[in-house]
């Protein structure tokens, strides 16, 4: 195959800007994911009356629906009934809808490893609820639920990819119209799929040794 | 909210076409997930082979579809192979081979970590007990493979199931698609179209996703221990 | 640990005061009754032992005593405050009433001496110097004096449950309770952990202990309380109770342990 060098060379700060943006709009959806995540988990954790049904009934209509429909709910649908977001706004939020039900179950996963029996013994010394969550409950679950939280982050990264239907002009879109335009499709191609693997794989390496590290220093009790 | 509107899911022939474009949705995912099972458990025999290099490819197969996104993939086979190859391959077709190739990866593994975490012992106290090959798989080690690939097997039906709502980004006319179709005819005579279209298309996918990711759960606890 | 025993304790000693009064108390879970009516006092400076089958209800009656569980009926007069009614400050309380617990529960990602001062500091808002001092004394009461930057991981069990006691210790409580607290140990270690609770016994420490070491029971006990099938069937002096037991149940029991020791 003979690819078009001077081509690549060309377009590398296309996909450079578009890198941009994937990293930009990943970034800012992980970091409210987390909080929303560890916010829903608290709430659920705390068994809060009336909260606690709405963010299990969230859950399930975010991890069972996809995201392109989401996304398209919110760019299109949402402005018939007075809410208009921009294209970015729309994708942050859509992939927080997501992220947020996902890193709530890793962090309400970590949550329940720690043992009914930590809890008692945390609460014979007379701390209160918010001091047991604070001091023996939230150190623990962090340290267990680090693995998914960063498999979620990786799958969130990748989720990405589906903001180019709301007309962002990402990877995907960079791609697709440079095929468009010149026809210059193996090497459109590579460039996007070296682009994934440039921000994704090393992500994925780094989880695989920290799940490995944590394994190795499991608290024992 | 728009009190008016909603009437466009029902009107003419518009309730059925957004149905039959969830069949289409549905029919990609099940082939899908037919052939990628198939071919997935013979990969995850494969990979407990005892072959550095055969498990070792079979890994980088896996990891490029955990690392590469899949729309990245559709569109790979979608705008390369066919001017390639001079194949004409349609939409669906395309999407039919990434979700088989993808769930063989994704079956392989879990094929692959049922066998691997298959206990010795289990296979000694049956041959203590007097019994033969054949009723070993069939009492002892099949039914405890099956009760460790169920429950993330079923999940990955429900990926596949949301995956497919992509196809539509490859040209496929599925439930979406006819979605897409719907509000553009009626955006003088319902220009609140897009949010009932999309709400409902919304619930469509929670209606098909939500009773599978019950399952595996239900599975999940069910055999924990 | 030796040391414990000899330190005498002058304003710990029995006096008479009556600290706990357990008055019908019933416990059920959902249709199962669990404690169907149990009396118990406690005086300042008294060693009460609890026996009886597993499942008698012995480890649920100390989990109420510490409010880990909600009782159905009766009371619980801790120096004259009932805490089987629904408005009970436990945090403040369970300063009083501390709790050694049979899988020691120590916080894993905390070093022992973290352990140690959780309650004192946060709770009890003590003076770090003040509280990092009795905690070292304690410490070395126990014969661990040099493990207070280890973490859990790095002790043994027997070691992990000395800590558990002087965590309790640490908060300075009226009366502990030990559930079960060398269930889980290996042989050879259970004797340091009841060495350390004799001392404590010795030093006039009221404590209510739950057990299934005979012999120990007979030494710490100033009276045994027999529970059998969510009741109190007999209590009575250690010496007593071992040698003539007055109920035909208690009798069953320690014959099953006799039996075990042929």
């Amino acid at each position: 195959m003979n690819l078009d060098w001077e081509f690549i060379m060309e377009s590398l700060p296309l996909y450079g800007d578009a890198m941009w943006l994937t990293v930009k709009l990943a970034l800012i959806a992980i970091v409210l994911s987390l909080v929303l995540g560890l916010v829903f988990s608290l709430v659920l954790f705390y068994k809060v009356k009336g909260l606690r049904s709405i963010i299990l009934a969230y859950i399930e209509l975010s991890r069972n629906t996809p995201l392109l429909v989401q996304l398209f709910f919110l760019y299109y649908g949402l402005p018939k009934v007075g809410i208009h977001m921009s294209e970015f706004q729309c994708a942050v939020a859509g992939m927080t809808f997501l992220g947020g039900s996902y890193m709530t179950e890793a962090f309400r996963s970590g949550i329940e490893a720690v043992g009914r029996t930590q809890l008692e013994s945390g609460l014979s010394i007379g701390l209160s609820r918010v001091q047991l969550a604070r001091y023996v409950i939230l150190p623990q679950a962090l340290a267990i639920s680090i693995p998914s939280l960063g498999a979620n982050a990786i799958f969130l990264l990748k989720e990405t990819s589906i903001v180019g239907a709301i007309a962002l002009m990402d990877l995907m879109n960079v791609a697709k119209d440079l095929i468009g335009m010149h026809y210059k499709t193996a090497e459109s191609l590579l460039l996007l799929v070296l682009a994934y693997l440039i921000l994704v794989l090393p992500l994925s390496l780094l989880l695989t040794w920290v799940e490995r590290k944590v394994r190795h220093a499991e608290f024992g009790n | 909210m728009p009190n008016s509107g909603i009437e466009v899911l029902f009107e003419g022939s518009n309730f059925e076409r957004l149905l039959g474009g969830l069949l289409v949705t549905i029919e990609i995912s099940f082939v899908s997930i037919v052939i990628g099972t198939v071919l997935g458990v013979l990969m995850g025999l494969l990979r407990t082979v005892n072959s550095r290099p055969l498990r070792l490819v079979l890994r980088l197969y896996l990891e490029a579809f955990r690392i590469i996104p899949i729309l990245v993939w559709l569109y790979v086979v979608h705008f390369s192979f066919s001017p390639m190859l001079h194949i004409d391959i349609s939409g669906g077709a395309t999407a039919i081979l990434v979700f088989s190739l993808w769930g063989a990866a994704e079956i392989g593994d879990i094929v692959r970590g049922a066998l691997e975490s298959m206990p010795k012992h289990q296979v000694e106290s049956g041959h203590a007990l007097g019994l033969s090959r054949g009723q070993l798989y069939r009492y002892i080690l099949i039914p405890q493979a099956v009760r460790r690939m169920l429950p993330g097997s079923i999940n990955l039906a429900t990926r596949i199931v949301k995956t497919t709502s992509l196809v539509v980004l490859i040209g496929v006319i599925e439930v979406v698609k006819i979605g897409q179709q719907i509000i553009e005819l009626g955006v003088i005579k319902a220009p609140n179209a897009s949010f009932w279209v999309y709400g409902f298309i919304f619930i469509l996918y929670f209606i098909v996703c939500y009773p599978l990711s019950r399952l595996s759960r239900r599975f999940e606890r069910k055999w924990q221990n | 640990m030796a040391k414990l025993a000899e330190e005498g304790n002058a304003d710990m000693t029995k006096t008479g005061e009556l600290l706990l009064k357990v008055q019908g108390v019933h416990k059920t879970f959902g249709d199962r009754q669990v404690l169907k009516g149990i009396d118990l006092q406690v005086e300042r400076g008294e060693v009460i032992v609890i026996l009886g089958p597993s499942g008698c209800g012995k480890s649920t009656l100390l989990r109420c005593l510490n409010g880990l569980e909600p009782v159905q009926g009766g009371h619980i007069l801790y120096r004259g405050q009932d805490l089987a009614g629904g408005d009970v400050n436990w945090r403040e309380l369970r300063q009083h009433i501390g709790m050694v617990f049979q899988n020691y529960e120590l916080f894993p990602h905390m070093t022992v001496l973290e352990n140690i001062l959780l309650g004192p500091l946060k709770v009890q808002r003590r003076e770090r110097a003040e509280a990092q001092q009795q905690a070292q004394e304690l410490l070395g009461r126990v014969g661990l004096a040099d493990r207070a930057g280890d973490y859990p991981r790095q002790l043994s069990g027997g070691q992990k449950q000395r800590i558990a006691i002087v965590r309790a210790l640490c908060m300075n409580p009226d009366i502990i309770l030990f559930d079960e607290v060398t269930a889980s140990l290996d042989p050879e270690m259970v004797r340091e952990v009841l060495d350390v609770i004799l001392g404590l016994a010795k030093q006039g420490m009221t404590m209510i202990i739950v057990t299934h070491e005979m012999g120990f029971a007979k030494s710490v006990g100033d009276r045994i309380v027999f529970m059998d099938q969510g009741t109190v069937c007999e209590v009575a002096p250690p010496e007593q109770f071992f040698t003539s037991p007055a109920t035909e149940r208690a009798q069953h029991f320690l014959n099953i342990f006799e039996y075990n020791k042929l």
